[in-house]
């Protein structure tokens, strides 16, 4: 990496921040602190998205995943009365065999991506994918995709109210 | 800029998602550890656009589709864990053991 390029010193304090939060996710014994960890963590993607010149991809990722997605998930910690403060009980006993695991994987990936890809250039960055060529490929080469995952999203919201509502259904009541 | 960096900062989300998947015991946290590996996925697929600069921008739509279909999972997932915690008062993924042989 060429540390005289400004780009390589932006792109390195979001990988520091992307990695730091990423790892307080999983290792934190607070589960809001863990939850806001991700929130950071996503925002450094974001921005890591805006320097990879997918505009519309980074402010996607924050409007659905740091709007919605993170209320979802702190509505589901405190209904849950999860313990807010720290709990050392949030851990299971897979730890060791936990960390061989990511451990492996990760220098697994590592090891490919180098083999596979040392040399190659992000000639994107500078030139960003307009928004216009992103709508044509959606609902041009891609529509039936968009479709289905409109039934998806459609299937998705009516199986998260049927799951979650109380079930008092007029037969049952008719029963007891 | 080169490539190689962003992959392993990929890679390191992702093992950092594997670890969180198997080592935590409460369910949400769970679901946090997914989110984390699918956003490992999704600067993977930015990456390889900005690589390889396709005329559909193909990497960035399925990005935006993976975003989508996150979004759906975590809230199927979240209206599992609130049915269990109604009926079984513990989001504690060792407590769910009834099934095993």
């Amino acid at each position: 990496m060429d540390f005289t390029e400004p780009l390589t010193w932006v792109f390195s304090i979001l990988a520091l921040v992307i990695a730091y939060t990423g790892f307080r996710v999983v290792t934190s014994g607070n589960l809001i602190h863990a939850a806001l960890a991700l929130v950071f963590s996503l925002a450094g993607t974001a921005g890591l998205f805006l320097l990879m010149s997918a505009e519309f991809v980074a402010w996607v990722l924050v409007l659905v995943y740091m709007g919605a997605v993170m209320v979802l998930f702190l509505f589901g910690i405190m209904i849950t009365k999860a313990p807010i403060g720290y709990d050392a009980e949030l851990d299971n006993q897979n730890k060791g065999l936990a960390l061989v695991a990511a451990i492996s994987v990760f220098v697994l990936m590592s090891w490919a991506s180098i083999v596979a890809f040392d040399g190659e250039e992000l000639r994107g960055i500078g030139d960003p994918t307009s928004t216009e060529t992103l709508a044509d490929a959606l609902l041009g080469r891609f529509v039936l995709p968009f479709e289905i995952v409109s039934f998806v999203l459609l299937a998705a919201l009516i199986g998260g109210i049927t799951i979650a509502r109380k079930d008092n259904s007029p037969a049952e009541e008719g029963m007891s | 800029m080169p490539i190689v960096p962003v992959l392993i900062l990929a890679a390191f989300l992702f093992s950092m998602g594997i670890y969180g998947l198997l080592a935590r015991r409460n369910a949400v946290m769970v679901l946090l550890a997914v989110e984390l590996m699918l956003n490992a996925v999704n600067i993977n697929f930015v990456a390889f656009e900005a690589m390889l600069l396709d005329s559909m921008a193909s990497g960035q739509i399925f990005s935006i589709f993976i975003i989508t279909v996150a979004a759906a999972e975590v809230g199927i997932g979240l209206a599992i864990v609130l049915l269990i915690f109604r009926n079984r008062h513990s989001a504690n993924l060792d407590d769910f053991a009834t099934m095993k042989g």
